[in-house]
């Protein structure tokens, strides 16, 4: 077995003289280091019994020397050409960046996380703003929108969503119509769980919860897509062939999302009815029937238009925020990872403001 | 520290010492090496000896399987047949891991790209396989290393805390050659080290690589395509084509050889540009 580094010393008259024996190695360095440190003054430091002496050894004995004021007796020609390279250079060479007191590095936190938000909000105004200045370049100068992207986008955001979407929806409209009936059977009342359920469905959930299926499902791979483009270069090598990436990628996704978000929310708000159509023929004995007639009767003309308003502008967002924070990306890969999240995050949080915005706006209009 | 502390310790080094590179005249041993993608062959009957202490450029065309060989040395890829050892142990018939761990140790492996692990600092990046490998090691003496190796490849005093992406290309490469050197192996790998830098940048760099094979006694497998590269650093050459290994030998011995891709790949304008630039510098430094 080959001997681990290790040291003898003796008292001297200016302090310890040391004397290295074994292997001084990163691999068999040991207790070294926390023995050499608890030595006290050391003036002389004797490497002639040494085995091997790798940088780390050789960085161990300048510490030493640089600390004490050591002399060096009995190096290798090894050795000093080791020692050699350290002593030439006296910079400070630095590991960590700067540290500051927690409490002032947690207000820093708060501050740049407020501003962020703040920042994030203009960008997606700005970026919205780019957008509609290159449709219109694109308008003016009679380019054609590029609807073979558009249509590719069409599937992956539309038709594939469907099943998902509708399973989903005609679940809620289950769960709407399960919990409204608990709750109006109390006053015998049962009869209004399809005002409940056709109402909620067509104006509000239907939208929404398309809204939020779309954002995590599209705006999400809109991120990821463009964030990784950005990465490889290829959206720089795109501007200098002279091709807008406002124009091939971003406007493409903006209006495949706009467009499917109306055709989307209806085909949800359908699913939805379909569930509690399903629960109240079941769970109360209402036939199909009798349900549809009831529908018409309660679910005003002016619901079936408050979707049909909030869906492209919904589509709009989703699109936009995603494309916004794919053009984001910056430096490395964890970038793209955290603009995706962000991207969903934003794009559900925008979604659901503006749907309040709209709720009270409408409400106001007189459309109850 | 405690008995039980030394005892482990012992143990540890008891482990660390079943491989042994000061033993071995040839660090690297490969013979009839195979390696077959589907239909693609790519090596056949590949024979090739890397001795200890020596620089070792690898050249061939693009395509010849330089870095499948390199990938097939360090574990990256399994051969289809053949054997290869590295001090006396072949990666794959290892059956002790902590044996594995300890070949490992003793190599360092520079990619193409760097692959510097982009959420950690320059530091970090090196501290990683001392971390890996020496989890007893405190951090004051861990910064005090990664600071060493940061100051040893060259790089500026403020490089430490920075992250790969605010990192020039240059710096990059030695960025990830202070990692590989970070457990003072005995063997270290450099894939395409001058690839993507500025003559000078890459220059210095070569003069960095001979530098510290010299001072830390490396032995160095070095995949290149740069001719400047092989006439300033390598002792010897080995060049891939057809599939093996077709020569071996110090520069002058290969021009020797009939071999015409030999032929045309030093007697090409830009070999014998590179060379005539060596002879120059050769010159001058007599002169001086």
């Amino acid at each position: 077995m080959v001997a681990r580094a290790d040291f003898e010393h003796s008292d001297g008259a200016e302090g310890a003289e040391v004397r290295f024996t074994g292997r001084l190695t990163l691999a068999r360095l040991g207790d070294v280091p926390a023995r050499l440190d608890a030595l006290g003054p050391i003036a002389t430091l004797d490497l002639s019994a040494l085995e091997r002496i790798d940088t780390v050894g050789a960085w161990i004995v300048t510490r030493t020397v640089n600390e004490h004021g050591a002399k060096i007796v009995g190096a290798s020609p090894d050795a000093e050409r080791l020692l050699e390279a350290l002593a030439s250079d006296k910079s400070e060479y630095r590991v960590h960046r700067d540290r500051r007191p927690a409490w002032i590095r947690m207000l820093e936190q708060v501050g740049t996380a407020s501003t962020a938000i703040w920042h994030e909000l203009l960008g997606i105004v700005g970026f919205f703003g780019a957008m509609i200045v290159a449709l219109g370049t694109q308008i003016r100068a009679r380019r054609r929108l590029r609807w073979n992207a558009v249509v590719t986008r069409f599937q992956t955001v539309g038709v594939d969503a469907l099943p998902i979407i509708g399973l989903m929806s005609f679940l809620i409209g289950i769960v709407i119509a399960q919990q409204g009936a608990v709750q109006l059977e109390q006053f015998g009342l049962e009869v209004f769980t399809i005002n409940l359920v056709g109402r909620a469905s067509i104006r509000e959930l239907g939208l929404l919860m398309t809204a939020i299926m779309v954002a995590g499902r599209s705006g999400s791979a809109f991120a990821a897509q463009i964030g990784t483009m950005k990465l490889t270069e290829e959206v720089d090598a795109m501007r200098t062939i002279g091709v807008s990436p406002m124009e091939a990628i971003v406007l493409p996704r903006v209006a495949a999302s706009t467009i499917t978000m109306p055709l989307l929310g209806f085909y949800a708000s359908l699913c939805a009815i379909a569930g509690g159509g399903a629960f109240v023929w079941i769970g109360l004995d209402i036939p199909p029937l009798t349900y549809i007639q009831r529908l018409r009767e309660i679910i005003p003309m002016t619901d079936f238009w408050i979707m049909l308003i909030k869906a492209p502008v919904f589509g709009i967002l989703i699109g936009v925020t995603g494309c916004y924070e794919g053009m984001q990306v910056r430096q490395n890969a964890e970038e793209v990872g955290k603009r995706t999240t962000s991207a969903v995050v934003a794009a559900i949080f925008l979604v659901i403001v503006l749907d309040a915005l709209f709720a009270v706006f409408f409400s106001s209009l007189g459309w109850n | 520290m405690s008995e039980e502390d030394r005892n482990h310790i012992s143990e540890e080094l008891a482990a660390a010492d079943a491989v042994r590179p000061e033993k071995f005249e040839n660090a690297i041993c490969i013979r009839g090496l195979r390696n077959q993608f589907g239909d693609a062959v790519i090596h056949d009957g590949l024979d090739l000896d890397v001795q200890s202490g020596e620089i070792l450029g690898v050249v061939g065309g693009s395509g010849t399987g330089k870095s499948v060989l390199m990938r097939s040395i360090i574990g990256l890829q399994t051969p289809t047949a053949g054997e290869i050892e590295v001090y006396g142990k072949t990666l794959d018939t290892i059956a002790d891991e902590e044996e594995s761990r300890d070949l490992r140790r003793r190599w360092g492996v520079m990619f193409q790209g760097g692959a510097l692990f982009s959420t950690l600092s320059v530091a970090e990046n090196i501290q990683v396989p001392l971390r890996e490998f020496y989890p007893r090691l405190d951090q004051r003496l861990l910064d005090e290393i990664a600071a060493y190796k940061v100051a040893m490849v060259g790089l500026p005093p403020d490089a430490g805390p920075k992250f790969p992406a605010e990192l020039s290309g240059g710096m990059v490469k030695r960025a990830g050659l202070a990692r590989a050197l970070a457990l003072d192996p005995a063997l270290l790998f450099l894939d395409e080290p001058t690839a993507g830098l500025d003559p000078i940048g890459a220059a210095k760099f070569d003069e960095l690589i001979r530098e510290l094979a010299d001072t830390m006694g490396l032995t160095v497998f070095l995949i290149t395509h740069d001719l400047d590269s092989l006439y300033a650093t390598c002792d010897r050459v080995a060049v891939l084509a057809e599939k093996k290994v077709i020569a071996v030998g110090t520069i002058p011995e290969l021009l020797a050889t009939e071999h015409p891709w030999i032929q045309d790949y030093f007697n090409g304008p830009r070999g014998r540009a590179a060379a005539g630039c060596n002879i120059a510098t050769e010159r001058q430094d007599r002169k001086s």
